[in-house]
């Protein structure tokens, strides 16, 4: 019984109880999402049987169907996708930028400038709703997608500007300067070295905050009316006064989830180490 | 650092409003733009400019207006322009900090977050050593759960949740009734606040797991194998080493995950908004919901923003412990 080993050659006994337990984990911690497909793709009077089915047995896209057209689907999605692209455009481009600033730049005040970037990453957004509500509001940017914009980009920026610095503290000056000794103008050097390696830090980074942005819920509900609604909070139509129909929702919500689901298993691993690279040697 | 300089005119994207350079620069021979070499003292302010500006209005402004509109009475003929805002003073708190209700949700939001925090952060740990104890097949299958239920849009999650603890449909409830003695059929877990909370953590905890995990492994493989081994070798058990060498290595991470999570539980609100058909009742409310339900359906934005306020600062404490640990890790590159 030692914890902390990874291979204990000895025990293979041991070793097989734990991936009965491992086996146990991936179901529970899988589970829900499994049930989410199985529901949406059965019947609907399937899903509320009283004794239900594990396994599927006939397969539907009924339930899809249903959920497209229970209310408009592709108005949100592409208000949805207009709001994240815009977004993560200009949070890049911004944010590249003071990357550069605080990890490339010795001055006066990046200390402040990073704990200030850290400190609004720290702020609860839902502290922030009745505010920038009312900003909005008086600047009559309620319900327009510009406003919303203007939001997601103080949320997205803190965390792009720290997530791009990490990855370029990890890209080696001296490349740089080894470009410049070689003849490279500095922005030569720069799109030749420092650049490449550096996109897919970048395309991780963007993806990372494209997700962030489609997935806002508090401030898409309270800054849009109805009729602008975005699609998280299109998959409130679902629950009227008479109840819910839960397998057309579970259809919206495999619809809403699985591009979110494929993209963030491609970003994940790049993330994951950039958001703690370096956290060990603290 | 002075190719960061011109990069600044020769990125494609056009929010630059400082732009120094011809725009349009896109070769690799860069224009070097006007500044002068000398001028590298400015050249870090100009890049973070675009950047701050968004910040400070965006954000800055809302903040300063958060706590002005907490000192002021503030309701729905100002919000209509009909009246000026006018200063109360401590009013604002004071009529939250004498209402019973406001520490009612205090305490239930305190309970709440830690009940998450703790539950993430052992059952995360649990997994994270499991994985390195299963073979590579069963490793591959939770790891891509994990990531699955960690890439779920919280709003997906939620409405999976709602279906799974269903009261008439639910799939939890057919399960637990199949156990011997027990009958669950028709059971409605948000009856009560206590049960209903302790789904909605369930569900906050599910989706927090993944990213402890995956930290937290990543911050296994750095443990080093030498150092198990002889405290293994000087008679440490199992708990030993762990006590003594892995956790004491993992520490950073640990704090950083736990004041992460402590900051993420402590402002959930759509789950509890959603699971509660946009309506949380009085046993459900939390600090963020009890807010929000004060500004948007009582129409009284000032007292939302003082019970905002009073969370903000409830946090602060957490967020300066987290901040310190960032800017070791920061000041190590």
């Amino acid at each position: 019984m030692t914890l902390t080993t990874p291979s204990t050659r000895k025990g293979g006994t041991s070793r097989l109880g734990w991936n009965v337990i491992g086996l146990l984990v991936f179901a529970v911690v899988g589970f829900p999402v499994y049930w989410m497909l199985n529901t949406a793709f059965k019947p609907a009077k399937d899903a509320i049987d009283p004794s239900p089915q594990f396994f599927p047995r006939t397969f539907t896209l009924d339930n899809f169907r249903r959920a497209l057209e229970i209310s408009d689907f592709w108005g949100p999605v592409g208000r949805s996708l207009i709001v994240s692209l815009v977004v993560v455009v200009i949070g890049i481009a911004v944010g590249l930028l003071a990357a550069l600033a605080i990890s490339r730049f010795a001055f006066r005040g990046r200390k402040i400038v990073i704990v200030g970037i850290l400190a609004v990453q720290m702020v609860p957004l839902v502290a922030m709703i009745i505010p920038v509500f009312l900003l909005l509001n008086d600047l009559g940017q309620y319900d327009k997608l510009t406003g919303l914009i203007i939001t997601y980009l103080t949320f997205i920026l803190p965390f792009t500007v720290w997530t791009l610095r990490g990855f370029i503290v990890n890209i080696p000056k001296e490349l740089e300067e080894a470009a410049q000794v070689d003849g490279c103008t500095p922005t030569g050097a720069f799109l030749r070295v420092v650049f490449p390696l550096l996109a897919p830090g970048m395309v991780a980074t963007s993806v990372y905050g494209f997700i962030q942005a489609w997935n806002e819920y508090l401030y898409a509900l309270m800054l849009m009316s109805q009729q602008n609604q975005t699609a998280t909070v299109w998959l409130g139509n679902f629950t009227t006064k008479n109840g819910t129909e839960f397998a057309p929702m579970m259809a919206g919500s495999t619809m809403m989830a699985i591009p979110i689901v494929v993209l963030f298993l491609i970003v994940q691993r790049k993330m994951a180490a950039g958001l703690t690279a370096g956290a060990v040697k603290g | 650092m002075s190719a960061a300089q011109t990069t600044a005119a020769d990125l494609p994207p056009a929010k630059q409003k400082t732009s120094t350079g011809p725009g349009a620069g896109t070769g690799s021979t860069g224009a070097a733009g006007k500044p002068a070499r000398k001028g590298a003292v400015a050249t870090p302010w100009l890049l973070l400019a675009p950047c701050l500006l968004v910040i400070v209005l965006v954000m800055g402004y809302p903040l300063y207006r958060l706590v002005s509109l907490s000192f002021q009475s503030f309701g729905k003929s100002e919000l209509w322009g009909f009246k000026e805002a006018e200063f109360v003073g401590f009013d604002n708190f004071a009529k939250i900090l004498g209402d019973g209700v406001f520490w009612s949700v205090v305490l239930r939001t305190v309970v709440f977050t830690v009940g998450a925090v703790v539950l993430t952060m052992v059952i995360g740990m649990l997994i994270a050593l499991l994985l390195q104890k299963v073979s590579g097949v069963v490793k591959a299958l939770i790891s891509i759960a994990l990531v699955a239920s960690w890439g779920m849009p919280i709003i997906v999650a939620t409405a999976v949740f709602k279906w799974l603890f269903d009261a008439d449909y639910g799939v939890l409830n057919y399960l637990m009734s199949r156990l011997p003695g027990v009958d669950m059929i028709g059971h409605n877990w948000f009856a009560s606040g206590p049960q209903g909370l302790m789904v909605i953590m369930l569900l906050v905890v599910w989706g927090a797991v993944p990213f402890v995990v995956i930290t937290l492994s990543a911050g296994l493989t750095q443990v080093p194998k030498e150092l198990e081994e002889a405290a293994r070798l000087d008679g440490a058990g199992a708990i030993g080493v762990f006590r003594h060498v892995t956790l004491p290595i993992l520490k950073p991470i640990i704090v950083m995950l736990t004041t992460l999570s402590v900051i993420w539980d402590m402002g959930v609100f759509p789950q509890v908004f959603v699971m509660r058909n946009g309506n949380p009742e009085a046993e459900f409310e939390l600090l963020t919901t009890y807010s929000y339900q004060q500004a948007f359906v009582v129409n009284d934005y000032s007292g939302g923003s003082a019970i905002a306020l009073v969370t903000v600062l409830l946090l602060l404490g957490v967020v300066a412990v987290y901040m310190r640990q960032m800017l070791k890790i920061g000041e190590v590159e």
